[in-house]
């Protein structure tokens, strides 16, 4: 039920005290003259409520949670902790400098974190989320080139198996989008990429390892390339779990890059945000940076960057998430970075190996944080498709890889275990894959009707969008 | 060092023999040795969790905690009903993705569907997304739903927060929309000058109600300029005001856009805030992000999912209505507790508290030489003028614990009340500026 249909004339929580002032109303005109219909309740049912709500959600903390490109690690309470601090949540962000030393130390010492292991010079973490970033670091590739008169450069090359957010943050920031093909490794195709870059080649949005969980070998003579034609080159630092303490994009040749902190640096995902997307550059980009950077003296300043592209948002991004992050990075140090990536990584391969007998992967024999795996021979051979196995995987208390990407990859599960989990979780995760595999070869039927023990089953998505219904409808 | 990493040495060689390798250098073959990082990352070593508390809490202890604001500008410290703390650390919302497996997460469907049923209440519009990242994004993004092929530029009022007229910069700097700023008279938009610059290559017209000074703007007026220029209204308001206010569906806004910090989220150094979009049926397939709808499961029960997904990148990739992916969920849920904490009445109440106060302090500042600006209503934020520089005033405030309002220039300081302000706080407030000023 919703908390509307629960609400009940003259019910409510007491929350405010009387005014202690005299009582100013506005003149009628300004008033408005539609009720405001919002749920009259009792704190104890509003609390029953969300408990509710909560019983049917499902988070990292709730079981196996293998979200291919979303990094679902563990979520450690100690960043929680520290970003419920009051000398963090009760300062207004537009406090006289002196008085939020503490808030731009964060900064400056994420900042210092970030870059060291990104191999950039410089960080703002004003972008709010991954794609916020992209739009960012686009913003500052297109500055560059406007501030040299370079006007010709009106596209950027984004290979076919990216993340959809690239080829839509590039046409925000005003470019043309070009897809590059992947050769049969499912890499760059670099004699592709030579034929499409050129003078008006922007530059390029790259991850790497790419969406398949492949390294790209031919890294310094991809960047190499985009160098050559003028162009710079951008990391996605989605897949950054796999590879953070063993090579940095900056050694890989990328000008620009962006990070998620809520997949590789720990910090929840709310349900869909907030996240927070750092921007980072090499120096040659650092004065085109938005917002503010953090400078030390003898004390923290913000100082605006000399031709500084603007503003992304307000203020200086989400604080409270860098904090989260910042907590993480202290906490693992100079050791714990490559030794999460590592075990990223070995978790991975261990259950590529689990599953390739009935799973075989796309692409590869090995794999870095991630892997691919086709269902397309399955599918043809009983019916059974990508979804009904993740449909299955529900009734079994694991949340599902990621579906239907990359879009080369027919009928793909894309799965990303992370480092936090230990060997049992991955074993029994396998003994489920295999049990739905035998499960699709037998009855196959029955798992077109999963998932059976969730609080709704399959729920009708077409009608849903041929005939929206976006909100509750009041009785008036 | 900390480690999250659950297995041992030895398990981690048994999993890599399983596998099929004898080391795990083998995993990592594909990376070329002349990219590899050579040596240590130039960071600190790790900490156990009572070293990183320490550290954590000594950097929070930098900060100055002001028990008494009267600062807004963009953010503002309302009271936080304790429930929607306690909601918000559910880990079951905390710890989830976005919820594309709606099987398991009808939970935080619901809630977003709730949230956007608010938001349209709220705003008296049709349709709400699930959130953008604040409200200076908010109204970049709802600025690009009105451009067509024809109409690529968007007149904006001076008189709008900077920082929202700055993001909306950015953003039109990418899109490739004109942005053209529409000079104040008196501290609202002037209506002559919007008369005269709208044309048949305006998208829109973007006003913020109450404004950034805290005036009611002449909301129906500039409404009908745009809709007669044939552009669309897009409207930036203040949640806490439509506890009272007109809302932009009674003036006429084809979009609503506002910072939705008020409702539920601390001050938190400018983050995470949220974003609220709401627009009429007819734009509701232009809406950026993500939107839950309801439907049906096969056994005909009433179920959520995320819908319209043909506007979004990850289904329409360059084509996409824009690039966002992650929002505000968590946030959008703290709103949805808070408006449902408070209440009609209580919202009611909090906004009727933050306009007394702020008109009690306004005149009490008036009648020691900090002239109010504004001339016609305000809601909680206004302008005064005054001989003592405004440095002076905020440093006389600032020790005694109380962070004044924000210095516009030399002499004019933009002031904010909420019900979190007593009149004992108010009344020390003139004490202080009385010796100030020596009378």
């Amino acid at each position: 039920m919703l908390i509307f249909e629960k609400s009940r004339p003259g019910r409510g929580c007491s929350m405010l005290p009387k005014c202690d002032v005299e009582e100013i109303m506005l003149p009628q005109a300004d008033q408005r003259q539609k009720a405001l219909h919002l749920p009259e309740i009792a704190e104890g049912d509003l609390s029953r409520h969300y408990s509710e709500l909560a019983r049917k959600s499902h988070g990292v903390n709730d079981g196996f949670y293998p979200l291919g490109s979303c990094t679902m690690k563990y979520n450690p309470k100690i960043n929680e902790a520290a970003a419920a601090l009051p000398g963090f949540t009760e300062i207004h962000p537009l406090q006289p400098e002196h008085t939020v030393q503490g808030c731009l130390e964060v900064l400056h010492k994420a900042e210092k974190y970030l870059c060291a292991i990104t191999g950039m010079d410089r960080m703002v973490f004003q972008p709010a989320a991954g794609a916020h970033g992209e739009f960012t670091g686009l913003l500052l590739i297109r500055a560059y080139h406007e501030s040299r008169g370079d006007t010709r450069r009106t596209k950027i090359l984004v290979p076919d198996s990216a993340h959809g957010t690239n080829p839509a943050s590039a046409v925000m920031a005003g470019y043309k989008m070009v897809s590059v093909p992947s050769d049969e490794d499912g890499c760059v195709d670099l004699e592709k990429l030579k034929e499409e870059a050129d003078e008006e080649t922007a530059g390029i949005m790259l991850t790497n390892p790419n969406t398949l969980g492949i390294f790209e070998k031919h890294i310094l003579e991809i960047t190499e390339v985009i160098h050559g034609c003028g162009g710079l080159c951008y990391y996605d630092g989605a897949n950054l779990n796999a590879v953070m303490g063993t090579v940095r994009p900056g050694d890989m040749g990328f000008d620009v890059v962006h990070l998620n902190l809520h997949k590789t640096f720990s910090t929840p995902h709310g349900g869909g945000g907030p996240g927070s997307g750092p921007v980072g550059c090499k120096e040659l980009l650092a004065e085109f940076l938005p917002s503010v950077l953090v400078e030390k003296e003898d004390h923290y300043y913000m100082k605006k960057p000399e031709h500084g592209i603007g503003e992304m948002k307000s203020f200086y991004g989400n604080f409270l998430v860098v904090v989260r992050a910042l907590s993480y990075l202290m906490t693992l140090g100079k050791e714990g970075i490559p030794e999460a990536s590592r075990n990223a990584v070995l978790n991975a391969n261990y259950m590529m190996h689990g599953l390739k007998d009935i799973f075989p992967a796309a692409y590869g024999k090995s794999c870095m944080h991630e892997f691919v795996v086709s269902l397309s021979e399955l599918k043809k051979k009983t019916g059974i498709s990508a979804l009904d196995i993740a449909k299955g995987l529900l009734d079994n208390g694991i949340h599902p890889p990621t579906m239907y990407f990359p879009l080369i990859v027919d009928e793909a599960l894309m799965i990303e275990p992370t480092e936090t989990e230990s060997r049992e979780t991955l074993d029994e995760a396998l003994e489920v894959f295999h049990s739905l595999y035998r499960q699709a070869l037998e009855d196959p039927d029955s798992l077109h009707q999963a998932p059976v023990t969730t609080p709704v089953t399959r729920l009708d998505e077409v009608e849903a969008a041929r005939h929206p219904v976006l909100r509750w409808h009041f009785e008036e | 060092m900390g480690s999250y990493v659950p297995n041992t040495e030895k398990e981690r060689q048994e999993m890599l023999q399983a596998a099929g390798y004898s080391d795990m250098k083998e995993l990592f073959a594909d990376i070329p040795e002349e990219v590899r990082l050579k040596g240590e990352l130039e960071i600190p070593e790790g900490m156990p969790e009572l070293s990183v508390r320490r550290e954590m809490e000594k950097i929070a202890g930098k900060n100055q905690i002001f028990q008494t604001i009267f600062r807004g500008a963009g953010a503002y410290r309302h009271y936080i009903p304790a429930a929607v703390k306690s909601i918000t650390s559910k880990e079951n919302f905390v710890t989830a993705y976005t919820p594309y497996q709606a099987e398991i997460s009808q939970g935080i469907l619901q809630s977003i569907f709730e949230y956007q049923t608010m938001i349209c209440d709220l705003t008296g519009m049709d349709a709400s997304n699930a959130s953008v990242y604040d409200g200076a994004s908010a109204a970049a993004e709802g600025i690009a739903m009105c451009r067509d092929r024809k109409r690529q530029k968007v007149l904006i009022s001076q008189t709008v927060s900077p920082y929202v007229i700055r993001t909306v910069k950015t953003y039109c700097h990418g899109n490739g929309m004109q942005v053209e700023l529409i000079p104040e008279q008196d501290g609202r938009t002037d209506k002559e000058v919007l008369k005269d610059r709208i044309d048949a290559e305006t998208a829109c017209v973007y006003i913020q109600h109450p404004n950034y000074y805290g005036n009611l703007e002449d909301a129906e007026e500039i409404g009908k300029i745009a809709h007669e220029g044939g552009a669309k209204y897009v409207m930036g308001v203040n949640p806490i005001s439509l506890g009272i206010l007109k809302t932009p569906a009674e003036y006429g806004a084809d979009v609503a856009v506002g910072e939705g910090q008020p409702m539920g989220l601390s001050l938190a150094f400018g983050g995470p805030y949220i974003g609220f979009m709401a627009c009429t049926d007819k734009m509701m397939r232009k809406l950026p992000g993500r939107i839950v709808g309801q439907t049906k499961d096969k056994n005909g029960k009433r179920g959520y999912v995320l819908t319209l997904q043909a506007r979004e990148q990850h289904i329409r990739r360059e084509k996409a209505s824009s690039n966002i992916c992650s929002n505000q969920a968590l946030c959008a849920l703290a709103v949805t507790v808070y408006l449902a904490s408070m209440g009609p009445e209580g919202l009611k109440e909090a906004a009727t508290q933050c306009i007394s106060k702020a008109h009690y302090l306004a005149e009490e500042l008036n009648k020691i030489g900090y002239r109010t600006e504004n001339q016609g209503n305000f809601f909680h934020e206004f302008v005064t003028q005054s001989k003592v520089p405004a440095g002076e005033t905020l440093k006389a405030l600032e020790e005694h614990g109380i962070l004044g309002g924000y210095p516009l220039d030399e002499h004019r300081i933009l002031w904010c009340c909420t019900e979190m302000n007593t009149k004992e706080e108010m009344d020390e407030v003139i004490r202080i500026l009385k010796e100030v000023q020596g009378c």
